[in-house]
């Protein structure tokens, strides 16, 4: 018994940052096939909407996301007080990790306050809640390679069933050795996406979201097919493509097997 | 929102394994607290509410890949009160993929890289062998545990917020039945001891010495526990039993203050009350009584308090259950949903334990004793570090 369920939304923002993908705005040529991809390390700022006390705390996850929650939400020029947010990451700040357990192993395991509570993984979340001032529902997401799957499924939900405006927060960043050589995350990269109830001016796409048994599509562009596949956020990027290609499409993405995700995008023509 | 049946449900903790464990710890207000005596963990003076037989209970060859304290935790819970065989009968009836895993955990299997750290390649610093990431390290552990015990092939998802993490899963877990994703959901949390958590903590100033003592005027901090907390929720049945237990609503909300101290007024805490009252259709005087977070922090109680005198007055009896099991974390929403749902059906309400002098400035009806009164709908608040809060509205089917 098979019952085609379709969550629908309307998709106002969206933010992005990746090696060589400085961020949605820039990278769309480039997603679209009419710019070269150039690899090159990611560089991401401190979030000035952060107090200085706060933003010192701050690790490269923390920064990833919050980087992409105010692209998706100042492209979509939307109010972060009134969206609901759902962060989805395979790890959190790998780096914070990895110094914990090399202090725990060693003669003194005292670890600093900071780390701890930077150890969450809804450490972003928060720091985004501090950052915007949204009280709205958060919540954070881990499903491994299928993170920006998981991710996606929860924030239509939301939209469909709870009629919320919901951002959407996806993002990881490479641990060091040796975890590294048990997980390789290659490089840090984030999505966001401003996903709305209702069509406004803003709207890029109305897009439709089913389960589905098909294989998930890969990127014709190699390196940025290296990423999709070594990367579980960058598993969304063949929608991100798709929308800078602005042609009404359907992609699949990657979610758990044996499930995938399928997703209708119309383009919002506007004037 | 659509009221959800908690069709099965089983716990472990430091109370014991099981409900009928649970149930006679809470009747005799036994606490399971005991002095500090964790893996290698000697120069912390607190104490643990400590799972027993974790150890002792290793996981079936074709799940050795898991193997790590959490999914022992896990694998130790589902085998507890016919919840296996629970699961197994909804997947006859749905079918593999319209039965969902939504579980809550803050931190999975960490334990495990913990203790691989201390045997890192001297010469290499490499990890072991026979560390495996995925399955143990990695966030999603416990989800991808269960959905694969159960052959499962659904959506599943850990949800990761700290100390609400397992209430968060009955909210999400609605949704998705809501929207026709799923038609049952296996919610709840797992959470383990581990060396993060403690010396964390610890870091903070917020474990306790002694056993943790919820809204005493001379609280000290918490005593960190561990859990299994597993409940299959489905829409309800035709005909429901007298003591069938239903999920009327829940509530979510984010402090937007501090990363690891609550809202100084309890804002985000009412908020999350008022959203989980408002889901469920129900008015403050509806609620008979209140499971509290109730970390024993000084900061939290007083916090979470004040947000419920502000709603409550002094007018429903609350206590929290964590002087008896400790704070159990990303498993906490889950146990203590439980709790509720055994008060519900068991028609008494438990008090808590450890609290010897309530604090007087905390004007809310405190219980230390248990009360022979049979709550029709209870409240249950899970909050978390970053500013996290989710209330449960549970309530007798009939």
């Amino acid at each position: 018994m098979s019952k085609a369920v379709k969550l629908t939304a309307y998709l106002d923002g969206i933010g992005l940052i990746g090696p060589g993908l400085d961020s949605w705005l820039a990278a769309q040529p480039i997603l679209a096939g009419t710019a070269p991809y150039e690899s090159r390390p990611l560089t991401v700022a401190a979030p000035q909407s952060l107090p200085p006390a706060e933003r010192r705390r701050t690790g490269l996850a923390i920064k990833v996301a919050l980087a992409v929650a105010q692209e998706a939400v100042a492209a979509g020029q939307l109010d972060a007080r009134q969206l609901a947010a759902v962060f989805s990451s395979s790890g959190a700040d790998n780096d914070n990790c990895d110094a914990i357990c090399k202090t725990l192993a060693s003669e003194d395991r005292s670890i600093s306050p900071t780390r701890f509570h930077n150890s969450v993984h809804n450490a972003p979340a928060g720091y985004w809640g501090i950052a915007s001032g949204a009280m709205t529902p958060a919540t954070v997401l881990c499903a491994h390679d299928g993170s920006f799957g998981a991710g996606l499924l929860e924030a239509l939900t939301q939209v469909a069933v709870e009629g919320w405006g919901t951002l959407l927060v996806t993002y990881d960043m490479p641990y060091p050795d040796p975890l590294h050589t048990k997980r390789p995350l290659p490089a840090a990269f984030g999505i966001a996406l401003a996903l709305m109830p209702e069509r406004s001016a803003q709207s890029l796409a109305r897009i439709e979201l089913s389960l589905a048994d098909d294989a998930p599509d890969a990127l014709a562009e190699p390196e940025l097919e290296a990423l999709r596949r070594a990367i579980p956020c960058a598993r969304g990027l063949p929608l991100l493509q798709a929308l800078a290609r602005g042609t009404e499409t359907r992609v699949v993405l990657d979610y758990l097997a044996p499930l995938s995700l399928a997703i209708t995008i119309e383009p919002e023509h506007r004037g | 929102m659509n009221s959800l049946w908690l069709s099965h449900f089983t716990a472990a903790s430091c109370l014991g394994h099981g409900l009928d464990a649970t149930l006679a710890a809470l009747r005799a207000q036994k606490s399971g607290l005991a002095p500090c005596a964790f893996e290698t963990v000697t120069d912390l003076a607190t104490y643990l509410g400590e799972v027993a037989g974790v150890d002792q209970a290793p996981l079936p060859a074709s799940l050795a890949e898991y193997e790590c304290r959490n999914n022992r935790l896990a694998f130790l819970g589902l085998r507890q009160d016919g919840f296996s065989a629970a699961v197994e009968s909804a997947i006859a009836r749905h079918g593999r993929r319209r039965v969902g895993v939504l579980l809550g955990t803050s931190t999975s299997g960490i334990l495990q890289t913990e203790q691989a750290y201390r045997r890192r390649d001297p010469a290499s610093g490499a990890l072991p062998d026979d560390f495996h990431y995925r399955t143990t390290h990695n966030t999603f552990s416990v989800a991808d545990f269960v959905r694969t015990a159960f052959n499962l092939e659904g959506p599943a998802v850990v949800v990761s917020t700290a100390c609400s993490s397992s209430a968060k899963v009955f909210a999400s877990a609605a949704r998705m039945i809501s929207a026709g994703l799923i038609d049952a959901a296996i919610v709840g949390g797992v959470d383990s001891l581990c060396l993060t958590t403690l010396y964390g903590f610890n870091s903070l100033e917020l474990l306790s010495p002694e056993p943790c003592r919820p809204y005493d005027v001379d609280r000290n901090g918490i005593s960190i526990g561990e859990a299994a907390a597993f409940i299959l929720l489905e829409r309800p049945a035709d005909s429901l039993d007298a003591d069938a237990v239903l999920l009327l609503g829940a509530g979510e909300s984010s402090d937007a203050h501090h990363m690891s101290s609550p809202h100084p007024e309890g804002l985000g805490a009412h908020m999350a009350m008022v959203a989980a009252l408002k889901a469920a259709g129900l008015q403050p005087a509806d609620i008979d009584y209140i499971n509290l977070h109730g970390t024993a922090t000084p900061s939290n109680d007083a916090a979470e308090g004040r947000a419920v005198a502000a709603l409550f007055g002094d007018a429903v009896p609350c206590s929290s259950t964590k002087g008896a099991t400790g704070h159990t974390l990303g498993a906490a929403g889950g146990l203590e949903a439980i709790i509720s749902a055994l008060a519900l059906q068991q028609g008494f309400l438990p008090g808590g334990v450890n609290t010897r002098h309530v604090d007087p400035d905390i004007p809310i009806q405190y219980l230390t004793a248990n009360r022979q009164v049979a709550p029709r709908r209870v409240l249950s608040n899970s909050f978390g570090f970053g500013g996290t809060n989710c209330s449960l509205v549970l309530g007798r089917a009939v």
